[in-house]
């Protein structure tokens, strides 16, 4: 594997911050005591750190031999949300699963082109995949925790289900960064007596957050959000949306969604797509305000969609 | 019902209710059709299975001392360990295996040309008659092999017989295991056998413990592959090298028999092999359930 020295799952921090303070969803409460445990040298992930962008570069995707991704060239820069909008079917969420190598799990699809994170091409012969998904995390349409695994184990499987056989995490090391996740991901005051319960048992909202704590658990560069609410309700969506806010600190992000009132709120950048082509790219507030490309205009007025 | 009834032209006329209750009928006919057989089945290995239970029943091997009037018959020990052994034998070969094939048809082999040649013949396999299965490793192990019958050939034509009934029930229940949960591992930077191992199998697990227990049930209940491999004998032994005694074909030596004692003890010993496999059955289920988080 050879992803870049940054990847290191290990990188010490960078910038050193108050766990607490970001992992707060809202700034309003009080802020809860700080656990006696792990030292600071092996406070589980650093809250800011320049994270990895990703360029695509000609990207094609096919389902057997119908193209669904016609050659896409774009960027998205390190620590920034990008937000990917387009009508069904035009090849969205294809496209963001070519990024972390998970198109191709489908019978017959295959990808051509490029994905660079950062200077690495992830379809380069020489990659492995699990090490391209370590570095990529993603989370799916429908919150789908783990059914056979409480709370904790839900978080925790990602380090047990990527644990190296010499590098085993020891069971302190697992908990701290199990709760440092639960805490990124807004949901430790929610579920900290609840830990061995099934995660399925959560409600919706709480279901998802649990899905993006799993995958911030392995200090992923990238994550992939696959319309992340389009199954909860505006509080639930609300509270994935503040959180998306506050994990750009250190992961970069792409998000593809329906919702355009969900792209504008959240996303720095915003993509609209079109038959398998990008139409345009550029600052959100541009995109939605005074789009250079007319077909952007109609999508993002209502015209059609 | 009258016009003012604001659900008037929505309610039911009584041609429909009509109709309604008579496929309602027809519908429980069936069921209470398909259930007398079952209750005649264990009324009469009740009745007649009952009486001849004991203690030295259990605890006793057959003397073979059969003749007519003879009143020291003995019990059914052998047959009982007998089959245990056997069964137990051919459950560890063919549920590895089968729980294996399985995983390599739905995680690996999915719709290749492969697989679908292995489904194929796995079907062809399921429809063979058991007597066959005894009738290849006779021919094999012990006419091949100018060797003689025992226990273990026994337990490899049994084998053979669970063999397709396991990676067939296996598979049904791997692909109901949803693909979201496969993929949300594997984006998680998993290997592809840590999200079998961890995931797609426990996720599996009380399901494919039900297609396990049919396949045994099937198996331990199986008179034909056993007659001409592991034969019949009087006394227990625990070496599966041997001739080795067994539920089924203990039944069909007794019940063939003159004497009215003997078949009785047929009787009592089908009566003890649905009983052991009705507390397998049970087993199986608390222990599947438990082990499941949800």
């Amino acid at each position: 594997m050879t992803l870049p020295p940054s990847t290191n799952l290990s990188t010490p921090g960078t910038t050193e911050m108050e766990p607490d303070e970001i992992a707060e969803p809202s700034p309003a409460r009080a802020p809860v005591p700080p656990r006696p445990g792990p030292s600071a040298a092996d406070r589980p992930v650093a809250l800011t750190k320049p994270g990895l962008g990703v360029r695509l570069k000609g990207l094609r995707a096919f389902y057997g031999e119908a193209e669904q991704v016609k050659g896409v060239d774009l960027d998205f820069r390190a620590n920034e949300v990008t937000a990917i909008i387009g009508p069904s079917g035009c090849g969205k969420s294809t496209m963001v699963r070519c990024i972390n190598r998970m198109h191709e799990e489908i019978p017959d699809a295959r990808a051509e082109g490029r994905v660079l994170l950062d200077e690495l091409d992830v379809y380069d012969p020489s990659v492995d995949v699990v090490a391209v998904r370590r570095a990529i995390g993603m989370v799916f349409q429908k919150p789908n925790p783990f059914p056979t695994m409480s709370v904790f184990d839900n978080v925790a499987a990602g380090l047990r289900l990527t644990a190296q056989g010499r590098g085993r995490r020891s069971k302190a090391d697992q908990q701290s960064k199990v709760e440092a996740a639960l805490r990124s991901a807004g949901l430790w005051e929610e579920v900290a007596e609840r830990l061995h319960e099934p995660g399925s048992g959560l409600s919706g909202g709480q279901q998802q957050r649990l899905c993006i704590a799993r995958s911030l658990a392995v200090d992923p560069e990238v994550i992939l959000m696959d319309e992340p609410c389009s199954a909860l309700d505006p509080i639930a969506t609300l509270k994935i949306e503040e959180l998306i806010g506050q994990l750009k600190t250190r992961v970069t992000i792409v998000i593809v969604t329906h919702n355009m009132q969900q792209a504008a709120r959240v996303a720095d950048r915003t993509a609209f797509m079109l038959d398998g082509r990008l139409v345009e790219v550029g600052p959100t507030d541009e995109i939605f305000t005074t789009p250079t490309d007319p077909r952007t205009e109609e999508y993002v007025t209502g015209k059609f969609g | 019902m009258n016009a003012s009834d604001p659900l008037h032209r929505y309610g039911l006329t009584p041609a429909r209710k009509r109709r309604d209750r008579i496929a309602r009928g027809s519908i429980l006919a069936g069921t209470i059709l398909a259930l007398i057989p079952l209750a005649l089945i264990v009324y009469y290995l009740l009745r007649k299975g009952l009486g001849s239970w004991s203690w030295s029943f259990f605890t006793t091997d057959p003397t073979g001392n059969t003749f007519f009037g003879s009143s020291n018959i003995g019990g059914i020990k052998s047959a009982i360990l007998g089959t245990t052994e056997i069964v137990a034998l051919a459950s560890v070969i063919a549920i590895p295996i089968g729980i294996g094939v399985a995983v390599w048809l739905v995680e690996y082999g999915r719709a290749s040309w492969f697989a679908n040649t292995v489904r194929f013949f796995v079907d062809v396999l399921t429809g063979v008659p058991s007597i066959i299965f005894g009738l290849f490793i006779y021919i094999a192990l012990i006419v091949g092999t100018g060797s003689s019958y025992a226990g273990y050939k026994g337990s490899l034509a049994l084998a053979l017989l669970m063999l397709p009934v396991v990676i067939r029930s296996a598979e049904v229940v791997l692909l109901l295991v949803p693909a979201a949960l496969r993929e949300s591992a594997l984006a998680l930077g998993a290997p592809r056998w840590r999200v079998i191992f961890s995931i797609v199998l426990p996720t599996a697990l009380p399901g494919m413990v039900t297609g396990v227990l049919l396949a045994i049930a099937r198996a331990a209940g199986e008179t034909a592959p056993l007659l001409f491999t592991a034969a019949y004998t009087h006394n227990t032994n625990f070496s599966l090298g041997q001739f080795m005694n067994s539920l089924p074909v203990q039944i069909y030596n007794d019940v063939t028999s003159p004497t009215t004692s003997v078949v009785n003890r047929a009787w009592g010993a089908a009566l003890t092999l649905v009983a052991m496999i009705l507390v397998l059955n049970l087993i199986a289920r608390v222990v599947s359930r438990r082990s499941r988080l949800v």
